[in-house]
């Protein structure tokens, strides 16, 4: 009991740290900053999926913006078109689910650098589709995207009388992710992800299926790029061919290695401050080069992420 | 073939590019008994093992499982059929403690996907309590259940091998294999391996030890095959061998071999 809520504890710390938010920027009548902070939970929730894939399983994807713009753009076909709107959100989630199940058999295959290159030419490959197809805008992207209604009057929408509650939205979604994500990890199924990141020979040897697990972490992190590119999309109203890109990929892998790799805790963190700044435009003209310099920085100086460097210090005065 | 035997190796072959690695290797592991295959540097023993574990897949021949044939089967299936073994140079799991690695072992024991798993303490706490007690008591078994919360890498060398045979034992298999556990074991740390492997007799676990070092083996063998150049050359009991002409002379060199 006492170990079931010491578990959950840090969840409802964050929970509040969410709500304070809110009602300290709202109180300030500086209630616009909750929309990057909205903006930043949903690129969060990509972060998180990119975790438990390539942080824990070990597998890394230099695509994942991919999957991010698959689930971005189905949701605003389907919305745009008109016909049962409520589908948008989970046409596109199934949609981004069974790319990265026909993606994935085969690429998995490959281990490291190979992977990495593998998964970077999907990523050009969505890239070039979006900007060559008319049905998604090419290079305008495709505006106009309706809110998604959810239920009791909720919607997911940018609109400002929906500011406060899609802040709330978001941040629920990326607290359910990140619980998802927890008990996964602290499961047989995660042991599993983490023996197969850690000796794939060994872990096979003691019966578990390698290409298996590794094909479920796959769809299972795509699933949570897609859901927040549908999301996003409905939120902004649009969605642009740069949200596929390279330097989007890139900037989930950062994220994800700010946070310490095997580290969905440092992961959030990394990733909420730091799209949040972006967004802010913090960085300037040097958005994406600060993302790349980050990676950098961090195989150079701490492969182990910022926050368990910081915990070493603490401990060793 | 015979009535007892858990493993045949019948006529087994495998080759390297144009080198015959193993050469027509028949033996049979008896339920319950310890069987070791021992040989020379190069004798062909690490690709036996592995033709057994499925990392390899034999050129021709027949691995039978209690009748069952299992060669060519990948490493998990072969495992779930009730295989389990260790490393040369102990390949435990970086980043977990020793329970979790042993834990790691126990995979088979329990089922479960994704979806039940992200649901977390609600659906398995069940599942991991029993886990965890199982997989502590065959670390006290192995005597070293005070380890259980260390780092699996950080302990000393001699301790890792322990653990490994934790985690293989863990699977509950009816066939160990054990790939040269003396190897950079110190002369007591060897014995002590043999005492836990002869331990292992009792509790109906057949085990097939792979080893370069005479001293282990001899002590706590029922039989034992030699192999030289992909090859049995004799079999039969630890004296037995220890008698043969030929395997004297391949161990020593001797001119007349």
């Amino acid at each position: 009991m006492t170990n079931a809520r010491a578990r959950n504890l840090p969840l409802l710390l964050l929970a509040a740290l969410i709500v304070s938010i809110q009602v300290v920027l709202s109180a300030m009548k500086a209630d616009f900053y909750l929309t990057q902070l909205t903006m930043s939970a949903w690129y969060t929730l990509v972060a998180l999926g990119l975790c438990l894939l390539m942080g824990y399983a070990g597998q890394v994807s230099m695509g994942h913006a991919g999957f991010f713009a698959i689930g971005g753009y189905t949701a605003a076909v389907i919305s745009t078109a008109g016909a049962a709107p409520w589908l948008s959100i989970p046409t596109a989630v199934l949609v981004t689910a069974a790319v990265s199940l026909l993606v994935g058999i085969p690429v998995l295959r490959l281990k490291g650098h190979y992977l990495a290159m593998a998964t970077l030419a999907f990523g050009f490959i969505v890239s070039r589709i979006i900007l060559g197809t008319t049905l998604f805008g090419q290079a305008d992207g495709i505006s106009d995207i309706p809110a998604y209604k959810l239920f009791a009057g909720l919607a997911i929408s940018g609109r400002r009388t929906f500011r406060i509650q899609n802040f709330y939205i978001a941040w629920g979604v990326v607290l359910a992710g990140l619980g998802l994500a927890l008990n996964l990890v602290r499961s047989r199924t995660g042991r599993a992800l983490r023996a197969i990141h850690g000796d794939e020979e060994a872990a096979a040897s003691v019966g578990i299926d390698v290409a298996r697990h590794k094909l479920a972490v796959f769809v299972l992190s795509a699933v949570y790029a897609g859901l927040a590119g549908a999301c996003l999309a409905h939120f902004n109203a649009g969605i642009g061919p740069s949200e596929g890109g390279i330097m989007k990929s890139v900037r989930y892998v950062a994220l994800v290695a700010a946070g310490g790799m095997a580290n969905l805790w440092g992961t959030l963190a990394a990733s909420a401050i730091l799209t949040f700044l972006s967004l802010r435009g913090a960085f300037g003209l040097f958005d994406d080069a600060v993302f790349g310099g980050i990676l950098v920085a961090i195989m150079l100086f701490a492969p182990e992420g910022v926050f368990s460097v910081l915990q070493r210090k603490r401990k060793t005065p | 073939m015979s009535g007892g035997a858990l493993l045949c190796v019948r006529d087994l072959h495998h080759w390297f590019g144009g080198l015959h690695v193993i050469n027509g290797v028949e033996f049979n592991c008896e339920s319950g008994a310890i069987r070791a295959v021992i040989g020379p540097n190069g004798a062909g023993k690490t690709t036996l093992f592995n033709l057994v574990a499925g990392t390899l897949c034999p050129t021709s021949g027949a691995i039978e499982l209690q009748g069952k044939p299992i060669q060519g089967l990948p490493p998990h299936k072969i495992a779930a059929l009730g295989i389990s073994r260790t490393f040369q140079s102990t390949r435990l799991f970086p980043g977990m403690t020793v329970l979790e690695n042993v834990m790691v072992g126990h995979h088979l024991a329990e089922h479960g996907g994704f979806l039940r798993d992200m649901g977390g303490r609600l659906f398995n706490s069940r599942q991991e309590n029993r886990m965890r007690r199982q997989c502590m008591e065959i670390l006290d078994g192995l005597g070293v259940a005070d380890l259980a919360e260390q780092q699996a890498r950080d302990l000393p060398f001699g301790r890792q091998r322990v653990v490994e045979l934790a985690r293989a034992l863990a699977s509950g298999p009816r066939l160990l294999l054990l790939d040269e556990p003396a190897c950079g074991l110190n002369p007591s740390e060897t014995e002590e391996m043999a005492l836990r492997i002869a331990g292992l007799r009792g509790r109906g676990v057949t085990v097939l030890i792979v080893e370069h070092d005479m001293s282990l083996v001899m002590g706590i063998s029922d039989r034992v095959v030699v192999l030289s150049y992909g090859r049995v050359i004799a079999e039969g009991t630890p004296r037995e061998v220890q008698a043969n002409d030929e395997v004297v002379s391949v161990y020593l060199g001797a001119g007349d071999a």
